[in-house]
């Protein structure tokens, strides 16, 4: 079953098209890894295709009704940001606000008096994102990749078919990073869909099912990540060439020198 | 603290503050008689400075007061900042300068209701202009500067009032009118605000779930579902409907709004949801505490409440930034 699908998607800054005119659809079980250099649109196109951005074209879920789409697909921004001093868990627990659009009791005094379902997709957060320790800890003390990390929890919690997710990756320590990308590739096995925009490339070519390569608002490519990653586009989109082998636990990627 | 806990301590608080403000003046009244002469329906004088002078008073402190916090508090939290305060959207401004341009015309001495409508209708005209100008899809960022916007135009035509009055009396009435008050006030003055008062505290109140979302920023919160558009139109309407007509009937009191919302918000774990009932006891408890002690203070002297809160709210303020010197560093 297609869980998004784009068709003829454009989004235009002025005249400049940032995005456009990408089709493609995404199924269950895939981990898509969204790659490209900065300014390609990675983030134009997970935005629009949550119907965040005016756009032109058609997209599944920007055709729903916030709440509906909240049910079917979460997100996590690339902007980590916490405004108030708040809880851990009382961060995590807000992926729950669209599951309980009609017995939602303000504030939850407490950690763990959540209702039944809910504390269990919370607490199968946090442990997931290894932050069983951190639920009663104010998550704006945290250092910048622990709340990362927190923040995917929350996405984690919403606990949807569907998760985009931009950069989830971004300065995290090396466990946190392959973790991580364990997780998603976990959600994918258990027949849910994730597309992660990434930028460590050795990361997606080993964890992901499926890349999309972007370059300048187009799809450059898009398959399975030894097929994408392959010299002559990674030269012309990203400028680098690179160190590939197959191994046992799949297809590595070092990129290694700059071509122009 | 939990929650339940901090709800039942601040509700102890305002109604033993709301029964000190009935019992508090210059008429000095038993405390049983003042308070049976409440019920009582025969004009003696008890009964005409219970009913007529200290019930209004009270009546006015409660409501003023408890949106005055909370909608500081929904505003902290629609602007994800906690310098926000109820007046950062021009409304207060607006509705004085309509309240002002009565007193300036000799409209609200001709009748006692020209000066609140005429505050009310300043106050929907800011509505109408702030959405104007914000747009129907404006972020917190267009929003602020029309607000500053208006309030910067409204402060000037109060100013060019002032400035042109040929009348010294209504000079003198305009100035100690906003300075804000709640002396001298008819039950008159609680049908006129309650209404607006009840129905944008209600509106503010409804939100909290909203808020918690926007805590991780609009696309987190768009992506959970919540519809920003109408949490805008909730927050704006709620807010100039509670805040004009606080305006209208008490004056511009300042300092309730920003003080409350950062004094409770360490006890409620910082939760928007639950600051919001919080505040608007807090902010209750202050504005009836403060009416008492310009009462106590100086009863001979009416001491003006926006003077008072002000006085004590900015040292009390600095007092916050000064702990919260530490933390940040």
């Amino acid at each position: 079953m297609n869980l998004l699908q784009l068709e003829n998607l454009t989004v235009k800054r002025g005249q400049c098209p940032v995005l456009d005119g990408i089709s493609l659809t995404v199924g269950q079980g895939e981990f898509v890894g969204l790659i490209g250099p900065n300014g390609a649109g990675k983030t134009t196109l997970l935005r629009a295709a949550l119907g965040l951005l005016p756009h032109q074209g058609r997209s599944n879920l920007a055709a729903l009704s916030p709440q509906d789409r909240a049910r079917i697909a979460a997100f996590l921004p690339q902007a980590r940001d916490i405004a108030w001093p708040v809880t851990v868990e009382s961060v995590v627990a807000l992926g729950r606000v669209p599951h309980r659009a009609g017995s939602h009791r303000p504030g939850s005094p407490r950690p763990g008096s959540h209702g039944g379902k809910d504390q269990a997709a919370i607490d199968r957060a946090l442990d997931r994102m290894g932050l069983a320790g951190f639920r009663g800890r104010t998550a704006t003390a945290l250092s910048g990749g622990e709340q990362a990390r927190v923040l995917i929890a929350r996405a984690l919690a919403q606990d949807t078919p569907l998760l985009l997710t931009d950069e989830p990756v971004a300065g995290l320590d090396p466990a946190a990073q392959i973790r991580t990308m364990q997780v998603f590739a976990d959600l994918a096995t258990e027949g849910r869909a994730v597309i992660a925009s990434v930028h460590d490339l050795g990361l997606a070519a080993r964890h992901c099912t499926r890349l999309i390569m972007l370059e300048t608002g187009r799809i450059a490519a898009d398959g399975p990540p030894r097929d994408v990653l392959n010299d002559t586009l990674l030269a012309r989109v990203f400028g680098v060439q690179g160190f590939h082998t197959e191994t046992p636990q799949g297809h590595i990627f070092q990129p290694l020198s700059v071509t122009r | 603290m939990s929650q339940r806990l901090l709800l039942t301590l601040l509700g102890l608080l305002v109604t033993l503050l709301f029964f000190g403000s009935l019992l508090i003046g210059p008429a000095a009244l038993g405390l049983g008689e003042s308070l049976s002469a409440l019920f009582r329906g025969e004009g003696g004088p008890i009964v005409l400075v219970m009913q007529e002078i200290r019930l209004p008073r009270a009546i006015l402190g409660l409501l003023v007061g408890a949106v005055l916090g909370l909608s500081g508090a929904a505003m902290q939290g629609f602007l994800r900042n906690p310098l926000a305060e109820p007046g950062l959207i021009g409304v207060s401004s607006s509705a004085a300068l309509g309240a002002v341009l009565s007193l300036q015309t000799g409209l609200a001495a001709a009748f006692t209701l020209a000066l609140p409508l005429a505050a009310l209708t300043g106050a929907a005209l800011s509505v109408l202009l702030i959405l104007a100008l914000a747009g129907p899809r404006g972020g917190a960022l267009s929003l602020i500067l029309a607000g500053i916007a208006i309030s910067a135009l409204t402060g000037a035509g109060t100013q060019l009032v002032l400035n042109l009055s040929a009348n010294p009396f209504a000079v003198m009435e305009i100035v100690y009118w906003m300075m804000g008050s709640l002396s001298d006030r008819s039950m008159t003055h609680v049908w006129i605000a309650a209404p607006f008062i009840l129905l944008g505290g209600a509106m503010l109140l409804l939100t909290g779930r909203a808020l918690d979302a926007l805590t991780l920023g609009e696309d987190a919160a768009q992506s959970m579902g919540i519809s920003l558009r109408r949490l805008r139109m909730m927050i704006i309407l709620g807010t100039a409907a509670a805040i004009g007509a606080s305006v209208a009937v008490a004056g511009a009191i300042g300092f309730v709004g920003l003080v409350i919302p950062h004094l409770l918000r360490p006890l409620t774990g910082g939760q928007p949801s639950r600051l919001l009932p919080a505040a608007m006891l807090g902010g209750a408890a202050m504005l009836l505490a403060a009416d008492i002690a310009v009462r106590l203070i100086a009863p001979d002297q009416d001491l003006k409440l926006g003077v008072l809160t002000a006085l004590v709210g900015a040292p009390f303020f600095l007092h916050l930034l000064w702990r919260m010197r530490g933390v940040e560093a």
